[in-house]
């Protein structure tokens, strides 16, 4: 058949923003400056259409005559004038969303079905000017596409030769349907095993898999059901799934021998004892605490009627290898988390956390491999952006930070919260109910070699035919769509259970629903494919996206599969829960593998880890600055962690669904940097949801127990500011840490795994005084960057990320100053804490003390207050101290407000120096500002001891901060804010 | 008896929520429906006085924003819909909603013609962007903007630059008073962008067919529905309108 292709281009008197951004892009990160760039979209089509048929389909569906042109055939190669061209396209068998709506759009007009697989879409970039070979390489594998997953090709109107889009034949999977694995070899042959397959399992594990299939009892069964005594590749995956560190958290679970100095303790288990230590002992004074740490997503109680639902995860090594996939993957991935929670609930708000390397880091020192942090972080937040705004959840608080230990990985951590009813149909919503007999329906998208095993590079060209299993491609609308039917489906009561698929694929998600009726067995030829050639253990492990596992009685699955068909969902039975005890797959009726539940569960070995705490030195320090500090503090201003990051926040949609009271940027431009996200959960209730966090990874430098103490009392202190009962605070743990575990690589480890320690302690001791509790986490534990020699380990980071109800959301207080004439207060104790501050990390000091949060009970119940002060809304504004101290707040306060302020800062203390006083990071402080005939009251309810009045607003355009020795700084609002709000715009 | 609102749903369309909302707080009752449900029953389209197109990303913004969603419409419900607005029922189309009835031609509909002479195309900053706009109401003929001078509403939008086929559809868009929003300036300065968030000719905003029974617009009425879904409502700040009154004006056009 002959391949019919249409171009698209605009008429050029509608301009295209899209490439003049392309061209600066390119500008921006190769150096290479070009002229023009006329960018073309092309639909190259493998279907049979009559001339009518091919007219309609271009009129209707591909060009838009008001503003576009368009070609038949490759004709703007032969037509446009041009140096150089690149045209891209995705690799065979990656999933092409463009293309499959293409062909859905193509069916609704000719009124019969088309396949996906034979419409392609491609981009064609024709340049101006001039570009070496290399140059035009660099272009089209740094700019326009990721080598993973597209194919390009460089052409000029001389060499240019069509494309064959449709050669490409993948074959069908034949006999045998398994490999034998024997596991009866020496310790080196079972090492190697474990590394050839990529099963990721230790000697121990391989020797106590051996062992289980040593057992005559297993033997036995075994060649009852046909099965070869050595496992199957099937069973060896099954294995290396369910036992990765990412599955089985190995690390959180391990025995730790903790040594400091001469002090010596065993831990039985770091999550057990620290993480569910503290939850279940605040949850014996908590009633609204429904589902803990047994599904998805953390359950908590809204009100009478509705239960809602927090998860936060992270995705880095997919992002570090593809940025916009990984990164898009990861924020859909953690919405099918809380679409999969109890019976299933629906996404409110999104919270994406990212750390990069610096944007400005230099060339020569991005490590070999791995793409500049500006290019991580550009793709990062458009694949969250896009995953965001296309599913139509609202991304209502976050945080970008840059340290050069992430130039190795990035971290990319994305959370959200939903909603469900505390009843469906009689039901509580936060259980499931999954009986034997049930079917296991697989709904969403295709099954393709996606992320099977991590990515692979791969180097072929665009015509060359094999699938890739490199990375994951998302596609937010395909799983709107089954997210929509499955909130019907579930008011309907047509499903039982439901969870996501995500890492690990079908072996994950049924091996870990399996175990509500103790079996399932799976017909995995019964699963829809993206293309033929895959095998078994492929199907299973399989991390292609936007795809669910539901639990179906038998006497539902027909309106339920009906119900998917009407809603453009596909769904398809693939086998059933048992009680049998077993996890059972077959493939065309062969049966390729049989496992034991519970030692596929619990028969890990386990690990034994060393720890061993020394603490560094920590020593007051001072720089030998005593004047300039307008300058100082401009330049910290302008420094990416304290800049503002609204050029990138506003691309993110944050207020659809019509909840969002509290922007992530208000102020009297609204440019000014809010504390965190609240929600009007309904219309016509007051009733509100508040999101915040904490994070501070530089403090690891110094010591874990208190980086871990001031993230979890940030994310705190911003909850009660922004109007959270502190009775219904509850917190996320997302640890993020180098290797901890003692070896050749990583002889550091025993010192690792005590900040690991220290880490949970402190989590432990502040989710316990704040009464926090933890109510879900995950843990990322190998993010170090080896190659050559050369090793970079990001900085222990623990994300906390804080939810709680706002009893009356029209009390909410933000953070900008509104009017002259109001007394400025700071809330809390200032010291001599500049160890690990932006300040001293701005002058290169490394000595200092840690911010330290001394007194969590008091704390607390100082917070206790301020929450009883905005009850009573005595408060025209609060904002809290973090990056940059108190300087960096009021700067903040003052010109988002565009009200002037004057501060003397010489109540803080003779004892701290003029840098300590504008610059320290002291944990646990607010600054506040009040109307006189609200001062009184203020003061009673917070307590004298806890605030002290610095100034106040004033109708001047500048901020100035006295010290007993005179004027330290003297700027406009102006000058303090274009550096802050410009720094990252590019 | 309170006017019905048939608010269409399906294929990554995803403001639906907050549209019955606003519906149901100025007065009508909104009733949400899957368009396949509504092509499979087109007869349910007469219990209703008012249609929907809400925001969202339907199929995905792929090809062009809001044109598969309309082909799905025009092959399947085209004379209904028709039918409806020559009823002088009302239609709104919102972000999404808007690009998909320009693209299906119901505005600005020439002579009744309902061919597409003007389309929404990408922002000139190439950007996704979501921001809170000031609009000037150009004309108050239509139903849906009766007494309306001035609002603030957030867009939230990337292919939301009006772009018209040629000049002579932008004088006679003018000429008609089809113009229905622009954007604007909150102290009447020039307005540049961000004012003008996507570079849309004559900044237009907003637009009716001829009669004004059919209204599209990019920004969000349905966004700004309480007094604290303003972005500076904590200082004191309550607007004399809200995006709600574009909803209750078409409550009130029924009774």
């Amino acid at each position: 058949m002959q391949m019919l292709r249409f171009e698209i281009k605009n008429k050029p008197q509608f301009g295209d923003s899209h490439s003049a951004g392309t061209l600066k892009t390119i500008l921006e990160d190769t150096g290479i400056e070009l002229s023009s760039l006329e960018t073309i979209k092309a639909y190259n089509i493998n279907e049979a259409l009559s001339p009518t048929e091919a007219q309609q389909i271009k009129n209707d569906l591909l060009c838009d005559a008001v503003y576009q042109e368009s070609r038949e055939g490759f004709a703007y190669a032969k037509e446009l004038d041009y140096d150089f061209a690149i045209e891209v396209a995705y690799k065979n068998g990656v999933t092409d969303n463009v293309g499959r709506t293409t062909a859905r759009g193509m069916s609704f007009i000719l009124g019969r079905d088309v396949n996906f697989g034979n419409v392609r879409s491609s981009a064609v970039y024709f340049f101006k000017g001039k570009a070496g070979e290399e140059a035009k390489i660099s272009i089209a594998e740094n700019v326009l596409c990721n080598t993973l997953i597209e194919d390009y090709r460089i052409f000029t109107r001389e060499s240019f030769s069509p494309i064959d889009y449709f050669s490409y034949q993948p074959e069908n999977t034949g006999k045998p349907y398994f490999d034998v694995i024997n596991l009866e070899v020496s310790d080196a042959e079972l090492e190697k095993i474990s590394a050839d397959r990529v099963l990721s399992l230790t000697l121990e594990e391989m020797k106590a898999i051996r062992e289980y299939f040593r057992k005559d009892s297993v033997k036995a069964a075994r060649e009852k059901m046909g099965l070869p005594t050595d496992p199957t590749d099937v069973e060896m995956e099954l294995f290396g799934q369910t036992w990765s560190e990412h599955c089985k958290h190995k690390i959180f679970a391990a025995e730790v021998n903790y040594k400091d100095g001469n002090e010596t303790k065993t831990i039985k288990n770091l999550f057990k004892t620290y993480i569910k230590g503290s939850t279940d002992k605040i949850k014996e004074k908590r009633d609204d605490l429904l589902s803990l740490f047994k599904d998805n997503a953390g359950v908590v109680k809204f009100d009478d009627d509705y239960a809602y639902c927090v998860k936060v995860e992270t995705h880095n090594s997919p992002s570090a290898l593809d940025p916009y996939g990984g990164a898009m993957t990861g924020i859909v991935g953690v919405n099918r988390d809380i679409i999969g929670t109890g019976l299933g609930a629906y996404p409110i708000f999104n919270t994406d956390v990212f750390c990069f390397g610096s944007p400005y880091t230099e060339d020569e020192n991005v490590p070999e491999g791995l793409m500049h942090p500006r290019r991580i972080f550009r793709g990062v937040h458009r694949g969250v952006k896009d995953g965001g705004n296309e599913s139509g959840i609202p991304t209502v608080n976050g945080s970008i930070t840059f340290d050069p230990s992430f130039l190795g990985k990035p971290l990319v951590f994305c959370g959200t919260g939903g909603l469900m009813p505390l009843q469906v149909n009689g039901k509580e919503s936060f259980e499931k109910y999954v009986q034997a007999g049930d079917q296991v329906v697989m709904c969403g998208g295709f099954i393709g070699k996606d992320g099977i095993h991590g990515a692979t590079f791969s180097s072929v060209q665009l015509t060359e035919a094999s699938p890739t299993s490199a990375v994951q491609i998302g596609d937010p609308i395909t799983q709107k769509k089954m997210l929509d039917f499955l909130m019907e489906a579930r008011d309907a009561g047509m499903y039982s259970g439901l969870t996501d698929n995500g890492a690990g694929g079908l072996a994950s998600s049924i091996g870990e629903m399996a175990q509500f009726t103790n079996g399932a067995r799976l017909d995995l030829e019964k699963c829809p494919l993206k293309y033929a050639g895959l095998k078994p253990w492929e199907i299973l492990l399989s991390e292609a996206q936007e795809r669910m596992s539901i639990a179906v009685p038998k006497d539902k699955v027909a309106e339920f599969l009906a119900l998917a068909k009407r809603r453009d969902v596909e769904a398809n039975v693939i086998g059933e829960f048992t009680d049998s005890g077993m996890l059972e797959c077959f493939y065309n009726g062969e049966r390729v593998s049989t496992l034991d539940l519970e030692m596929l569960h619990e028969g890990n070995p386990g690990l034994k880890i060393d720890a061993q705490w020394t603490a560094p030195k920590q020593t007051r320090a001072e720089s030998n600055i005593v004047c300039g500090y307008g300058e100082l503090l401009k330049t910290l201003l302008a420094r990416p962690n304290v800049a503002s990051k609204e050029n990138w926040v506003r691309m993110y949609d944050h207020e659809v669904q019509a909840r969002t009271v509290n922007k992530p940027f208000t102020g009297k431009e609204n440019d000014g940097p809010s504390d965190g996200g609240v929600l009007k959960v309904f219309p016509d209730k007051n009733e509100g949801l508040v999101i915040t966090h904490g994070m501070t990874p530089r403090y690891s430098r110094l010591d874990t127990y208190q980086m871990t103490a001031n993230v979890i009392d940030e994310a705190v202190r911003q909850a009660i500011i922004l109007g959270a009962n502190p009775d219904t605070l509850v917190g996320l743990d997302n640890f993020c840490w180098p290797d901890p575990v003692q070896s050749e690589a990583t002889p550091d480890g025993t010192y690792k795994m005590a900040q690991l320690v220290r880490s949970c302690e402190a989590l432990y001791d502040f989710s316990i005084a704040y009464n926090c509790p933890c109510i879900s986490g995950k843990d990322s534990m190998k993010n170090d960057y080896r190659r050559g020699g050369k090793k970079v380990s990001v900085l222990p980071t623990l994300l906390f990320t804080v939810t709680g109800k706002s009893d009356d959301i029209t009390k909410t207080v933000s953070f900008y100053f509104k009017k002259p004439g109001k007394k400025i207060y700071l809330i809390g104790k200032t010291k001599a804490e500049l160890g690990a501050s932006e300040y001293f990390e701005m002058l290169g000091i490394k000595e200092g003390i840690v911010p330290t949060v001394d007194n969590p009970e008091k704390t607390f119940a100082m917070y206790k207050k301020l929450a009883e002060v905005l009850k009573k809304g005595l408060l025209d504004s609060a904002h809290d101290l973090s990056d940059g101290g108190l300087a960096v707040a009021l700067s903040e306060a003052a010109f988002s407000g565009n009200t002037g302020a004057s501060i003397d800062v010489s109540v803080l203390g003779a004892e701290l120096t003029a840098e300590e006083k504008l610059f320290s990071e002291s944990p646990s402080r607010i600054l506040v500002s009040v109307d006189s005939a609200n001062e009184k009251a203020f003061l009673e309810t917070i307590g004298q001891e806890n605030a002290v009045l610095l100034g106040e607003t004033n109708d001047s355009d500048f901020v100035e901060i006295k010290d007993a020795e005179g004027v330290l700084v003297r700027e406009t609002l102006a000058d303090l804010k274009d550096g802050w709000k410009t720094a990252l715009d590019f | 008896m309170k006017p019905k609102a048939l608010i269409l749903t399906g294929y990554g369309i995803n403001a639906e929520k907050e549209l019955k909302w606003a519906f149901d707080l100025a007065g009508a009752e909104g009733t949400i429906v899957h368009l396949e449900d509504l092509i499979e029953n087109k007869k349910m389209i007469n219990d209703y006085q008012i249609l929907g197109f809400p925001g969202g990303f339907s199929f995905g913004d792929h090809i062009a924003s809001g044109k598969v969603f309309a082909n799905l419409v025009k092959y399947n419900l085209f004379e209904e819909v028709k039918n409806f607005i020559a009823a002088d029922k009302l239609v709104i189309g919102i972000c999404n909603g808007f690009q998909v009835i320009t693209k299906l031609g119901l505005v600005p509909s020439f002579d009744n013609s309902y061919e597409p002479v003007v389309s929404l195309i990408d922002n000139d900053s190439g950007k996704f962007e979501d921001r809170w706009v000031y609009l000037d109401v150009e004309n108050d003929k239509s139903p849906w903007l009766k007494g309306l001078k001035k609002l603030y509403v957030p867009v939230r939008h990337g292919e939301g630059k009006l772009v018209a086929r040629d000049n002579d559809v932008l004088e006679r868009l003018k000429k008609n008073g089809q113009v229905a929003l622009r954007y604007t300036t909150a102290d009447g300065s020039p307005v540049e962008y961000p004012a003008n968030p996507n570079g849309s000719v004559y900044d237009i905003a907003g637009i009716t067919n001829e009669k004004g029974n059919v209204l599209g617009l990019m920004p969000h009425p349905e966004a700004y529905i309480s007094k604290e879904l303003h972005p500076r409502w904590t200082e004191g700040i309550v607007d004399e309108h809200t995006g709600l009154d574009i909803f209750k004006n078409a409550v009130a056009y029924f009774k």
